[in-house]
């Protein structure tokens, strides 16, 4: 029963993990129609960011986690000026074919150029500890604080994402956008800007998923977002991409699935059945668990 | 077009009637020429910023956000209207044009009849009170009797002091409430003049109106 909890436990650690890097893809993807490949590395990014930034944190008295804030603004500013540099002169000009081979040069482009920076480089570099150690004993499982935050933090983020987008009027937007851009320009909606934000938003994210990650495995390498990435990538495309809270029960399902597969059946199992999962849910429901199955309209 | 009027474009399929649309409302950069509107040149201002000078363009096909209920459409129309106050009035000054989309207020607008969503997308034009709204093709997909009902809208509409372009296929109805209009063939306006004297005319009788 104890090792029953402590699998549900850390399966939705990871999941939330998860779950945020797919609200990211998602998010994108609603408005653009454009599978951002470089959306895994983003999670390097901020991953890097917090090794700078988690010691000057400390240095100033501060929790050691404040250190996200700073991971947030650079994530967004990369993220933007991916948006910007790359994905909107060739959305403008080329196919959806075009777009998505950019976005693979992207995220080639971000693992290698933060090799070729000096105090980066292609050694591993290992995070201080960012949330106190220990955890709470509960019906004699110990669930550790780090397990509890994730969980936590991850599930508020996506409640004040989902009413966002609900209730403010940049969300409303973003809805629009995403629904159909000539009518949104109609409303006088700036359609670049709405873009514009939404990737700083999902990019933002990924800084939050990269202080999750850290906080349970400290060693932060460059291709460290490439398998985080592909397989938030899935829980995205399993809950039925473009839709919210599709992202966030496609993240739980994988989480859950590779914590039970590690735990009761093999360690080395554990992404095979993840991904045997997304070829079985998208043979019976090709648009996702949470999609609909809807026919091009002519 | 002076204001007030209610002016109709016809035309055969391919004429350039929606194209026409298109350009003025931002969506499409003129080859040449230039529109304006109150002294302003269309061309130079961003797309999305037209609406703010008075300018609401129903698109052909209705383009209502079917993810979003009737209401949020509505709403989503008044974007760049700050004031709450202007908006819940414009609000019920649409559920007055249209009680059905009242009736409605809470339904995916994805889900309503094509009349309904034609209803949706011009009461959408109508939240931000436009000077001139340009309508493409409204009697488009719809029964005769709805056809009606939407030309009353327009002629109710006119009625109130707006102005309007009307792009329509129906060249009947187009030229039956205009008081102008002009025959757009392969993209040239090869006729123009009174809707009235447009109706009467052998050509256009022969060519649009099946007679």
């Amino acid at each position: 029963m104890s090792t029953f909890i402590q699998t549900l436990a850390v399966g939705l650690r990871l999941g939330s993990i998860y779950a945020l890097v797919a609200l990211g893809y998602t998010m994108v993807y609603g408005i653009i129609r454009l599978i951002n490949f470089a959306h895994g590395d983003f999670i390097m990014v901020g991953g890097y960011t917090m090794i700078f930034t988690v010691p000057m944190a400390t240095a100033l008295g501060l929790p050691a986690w404040a250190a996200v804030l700073a991971a947030i603004v650079v994530c967004a500013l990369v993220g933007m000026g991916t948006e910007l540099i790359a994905y909107r002169p060739v959305r403008k000009k080329g196919t959806n074919m075009t777009a998505l081979i950019t976005a693979i040069a992207m995220s080639l482009f971000l693992e290698n150029l933060a090799q070729a920076i000096p105090a980066i480089g292609p050694n591993p570099k290992v995070a201080s500890q960012i949330f106190a150690a220990g955890g709470l004993r509960i019906a004699g499982v110990t669930l550790e604080y780090t397990t509890l935050l994730t969980i936590a933090i991850s599930a508020v983020v996506m409640v004040v994402l989902y009413e966002f987008t609900q209730k403010t009027r940049l969300g409303r937007a973003m809805r629009c956008v995403s629904e159909d851009k000539e009518a949104a320009t109609l409303m006088g909606i700036n359609v670049n800007h709405t873009i514009l934000s939404t990737f700083a938003i999902g990019s933002g994210l990924a800084a939050v998923a990269a202080l999750m990650y850290m906080a349970q495995y400290p060693k932060i390498y460059t291709t460290m977002g490439s398998l985080l990435g592909l397989k938030a990538f899935v829980a995205a495309v399993l809950g039925g991409i473009g839709i919210i809270p599709g992202a966030v029960l496609g993240g739980v399902v994988i989480g859950l699935v590779e914590s039970f597969t590690t735990s009761y059946i093999s360690s080395s199992m554990a992404d095979a059945f993840v991904f045997l999962i997304l070829i079985v849910v998208l043979i019976l429901k090709p648009a996702g668990i949470m999609g609909k199955n809807v026919g091009e309209k002519v | 077009m002076g204001d007030g009027e209610l002016v109709s474009l016809i035309g055969a399929n391919g004429a350039g009637k929606t194209t026409t649309l298109h350009t003025i409302s931002g969506l499409l950069t003129a080859a040449s020429g230039s529109i304006t509107l109150d002294g302003k040149d269309l061309q130079k201002v961003a797309p999305n910023t037209i609406i703010s000078l008075g300018l609401a363009h129903v698109p052909e096909g209705r383009h209502v956000f079917a993810r979003m209920t009737v209401e949020e459409n509505l709403r989503m129309g008044a974007y760049i209207v700050k004031d709450q106050k202007k908006i819940a009035e414009n609000l019920e000054k649409v559920y007055h044009h249209f009680p059905r989309l009242k009736e409605r207020y809470r339904q995916l607008a994805g889900t309503l009849s094509g009349g309904e969503q034609q209803m949706l997308a011009t009461g959408r034009a109508l939240m931000t009170d436009p000077k001139i709204v340009l309508m493409d093709e409204p009697s488009m997909g719809l029964s005769p009797l709805l056809v009606k009902e939407i030309f009353a809208i327009i002629q109710e509409l006119h009625k109130s002091g707006i102005t309007i372009l009307l792009v329509e296929q129906n060249a009947k109805m187009a030229l039956a409430v205009a008081d102008r209009a002009y025959v757009l063939e392969t993209g040239t306006i090869s006729m123009e003049g009174k809707a009235s004297d447009l109706a009467a005319d052998d050509r256009v009788r022969k060519a649009y109106l099946g007679a």
